[in-house]
């Protein structure tokens, strides 16, 4: 990931054309669709093709406008009013927009855009967002620059503008995953890192696959990696800085280290280090590499993540006989479990808004991806299969990615996500075997 | 280092790729190792002789009266072969999280080898390494698959380990 040059927000002048006809009171409040207890009607948009400003812009629209609509719908919240069904189009992105013709073909929201290319090389990329039976433009429009090869950002910016006016909460398309991209067979299987955008385009390989890479984690500012490599012989975290490629062992005490996760400022890693037999969680400062251990029962403790507020740490432990789910202060100390349901949990994962905590639950010879809410309280399971893993937020904490291996002498895995309430599970699309995401927050 | 360990690891697949799916008696009749005949202070004598791998019930780490038999022969061969040094493998089935699984992998290559120190092997021979279930030897999913996958594999080579 090179480093990119924020892109400019600007408010495009208020909106000047004239509005036919009259207003409706606002007596229904502006246009919001409630996703809290899961969508069961996805909300009807139309996008008219995106308007070219320039030759140069031309051969863009048409991409532009499909990532746009791709993320909307992926959503599983908005349903996409097709465009042979449209009565009109928009030719001119300063016209007034026909609003009896969008709502005629029940479009609640318009989406408009344009495109221009500018004499620098970069492109430009504007929006409007509608509500169609108000009439009226559901806050002001927007502009995105940036260099041309970063169209796709451009698009999942305008989407996630649209999905934060319509649903109140931020939105998480313009985010990327890293991910174990597997390939061979079962018994051999070859590992490497891979990134890709939220949606699985722009796949690109970070390391080559001579030795096992396991769970790579975002840091907070996306700009580099921690994972675990078996590149010295034995398991051992490592970071990588995305901008340089550079990595290094980040710990060079004796033992496996393995299970990395970041603080929420970005100072500090969790892990876990594993010695004559026993695993425990440590913390790390990772200016002065100054170590701290969390933990310390002959049990298993691991799989440590943060609450966003750097507080707390949720982690797996069978000290109680099995594995399960704790919750302790983030300096270590008294722990109390937070799993109670029949099986085993692990993996867990605190939400980006602090209240939910996401984890793999096996029971049965199933394994399932759940959330409950940190006291444990109103678990619900999302999944089941043979085998799903490894939830990870979105950066709005609505969706979760994890990977789902098939069972078998051809099991092999694959990245799906699935909303909170449950719905939308779905694959994501990979060149190959993935597994093991981690989700960033919303590039900047 | 990292040389030396490749080419531990090479020569541990090939004895694995040997070994899949077939009995050591029924190989020792094929292949390149036709004679059946090892030489007592090789490895290969240790892998298919003595015995390099012991197994685990489900989510456990315990010795069984089996293992211990099976660790009580690579004892007395390591007391035999001073010059040998071993990597002990603790693996799991993949029927648990990575995470989990690495520890769990660790715990059984250190049940291994404690008992081998208990045994009287020097603990300065003996290191450990955890690989979850990242090896699958095995890789049906069934219980059968599953409960050969769940192993300690000592590992011998000449020198220091």
């Amino acid at each position: 990931m090179r480093p990119l040059a924020l892109f400019q927000t600007l408010a495009i002048a208020a909106f000047a054309t004239g509005l036919p006809g009259i207003l409706p009171a606002q007596s229904t409040g502006p246009l919001r669709i409630e996703i809290t207890e899961g969508v069961i009607e996805p909300m009807p948009f139309a996008v008219p093709a995106f308007v070219a400003e320039d030759s140069g812009a031309r051969a863009l629209v048409e991409d532009i406008t499909a990532v746009v609509v791709a993320d909307l719908v992926g959503s599983g919240i908005f349903r996409e009013i097709p465009r042979n069904a449209h009565i009109s189009g928009i030719s001119n992105f300063d016209s007034p927009v026909q609003f009896s013709d969008w709502k005629a073909v029940n479009a609640q929201a318009l989406i408009t855009g344009a495109v221009s290319l500018k004499a620098n090389g970069q492109i430009a990329v504007k929006f409007r967002l509608f509500d169609v039976f108000a009439q009226a433009p559901l806050g002001e429009g927007l502009q995105f620059a940036g260099q041309r090869d970063d169209w796709r950002r451009m698009a999942h910016k305008v989407a996630d503008a649209v999905y934060s006016r319509l649903t109140g909460e931020s939105g998480y398309f313009d985010s990327r995953v890293v991910f174990v991209s597997e390939t061979g067979p079962k018994d051999a299987r070859r590992k490497r890192l891979a990134i890709m955008d939220y949606d699985g385009a722009n796949v690109r390989n970070l390391t080559d696959d001579n030795a096992i890479v396991l769970a790579p984690r975002f840091s907070p500012d996306g700009q580099s990696v921690l994972y675990t490599s078996y590149e010295t012989g034995m398991p051992r975290v490592f970071q990588l800085d995305l901008a340089t490629m550079r990595r290094h062992a980040f710990d060079e005490q004796p033992g496996m280290t393995f299970a990395p996760r970041y603080s929420p400022d970005g100072r500090t890693v969790l892990m876990s280090l594993s010695e004559d037999g026993n695993t425990d969680i440590y913390s790390a400062d990772l200016a002065g590499g100054s170590r701290v251990r969390l933990t310390s029962a002959p049990s298993i403790e691991t799989a440590p993540s943060y609450a966003p507020d750097g507080r707390q740490i949720v982690f797996e432990s069978d000290r109680g006989g099995s594995q399960q789910l704790y919750i302790m202060p983030a300096g270590g100390g008294e722990a109390r479990r937070i799993s109670f349901g029949a099986g085993r949990y692990g993996t867990p994962v605190w939400s980006p808004r602090g209240d939910l905590i996401a984890f793999t639950k096996i029971y049965n010879g199933r394994f399932h991806i759940g959330v409950m809410r940190i006291d444990g309280s109103e678990e619900r399971l999302l999944t089941a299969s043979f085998l799903d893993e490894a939830p990870t937020w979105s950066p709005n904490g609505r969706v979760l990615m994890f990977f789902r291996e098939t069972r078998g002498v051809n099991g092999a895995p694959s990245l799906y996500s699935v909303d909170i309430t449950g719905r939308n599970l779905k694959r994501v699309p990979t060149p190959g075997y993935a597994s093991d995401p981690s989700w960033s927050g919303l590039l900047r | 280092m990292t040389l030396r360990l490749a080419a531990i690891l090479i020569s541990g697949a090939l004895v694995l790729a040997g070994c899949a799916g077939a009995p050591n008696d029924n190989m020792r009749n094929t292949g390149s190792d036709n004679t059946g005949v090892y030489q007592q202070d090789s490895p290969e004598f240790f892998v298919h002789q003595v015995g390099d791998r012991v197994h685990f019930a489900v989510d456990q780490s315990t010795l069984s009266a089996e293992a211990m038999s099976i660790l009580d022969a690579q004892a007395a061969w390591l007391g035999q072969n001073g010059e040998f040094s071993a990597l002990i493998e603790g693996h799991a089935d993949e029927q648990g999280t990575r995470e989990y699984n690495l520890a769990l992998g660790a715990r059984r290559a250190a049940a291994a080898k404690d008992y081998l120190v208990s045994k009287g092997v020097a603990g300065g021979r003996l290191r450990t390494i955890s690989y979850g279930k990242e090896r699958p030897i095995e890789i049906c999913s069934t219980e059968d698959c599953w409960s050969r996958n769940r192993r300690a594999v000592t590992v011998v080579s000449a020198g220091s380990s």
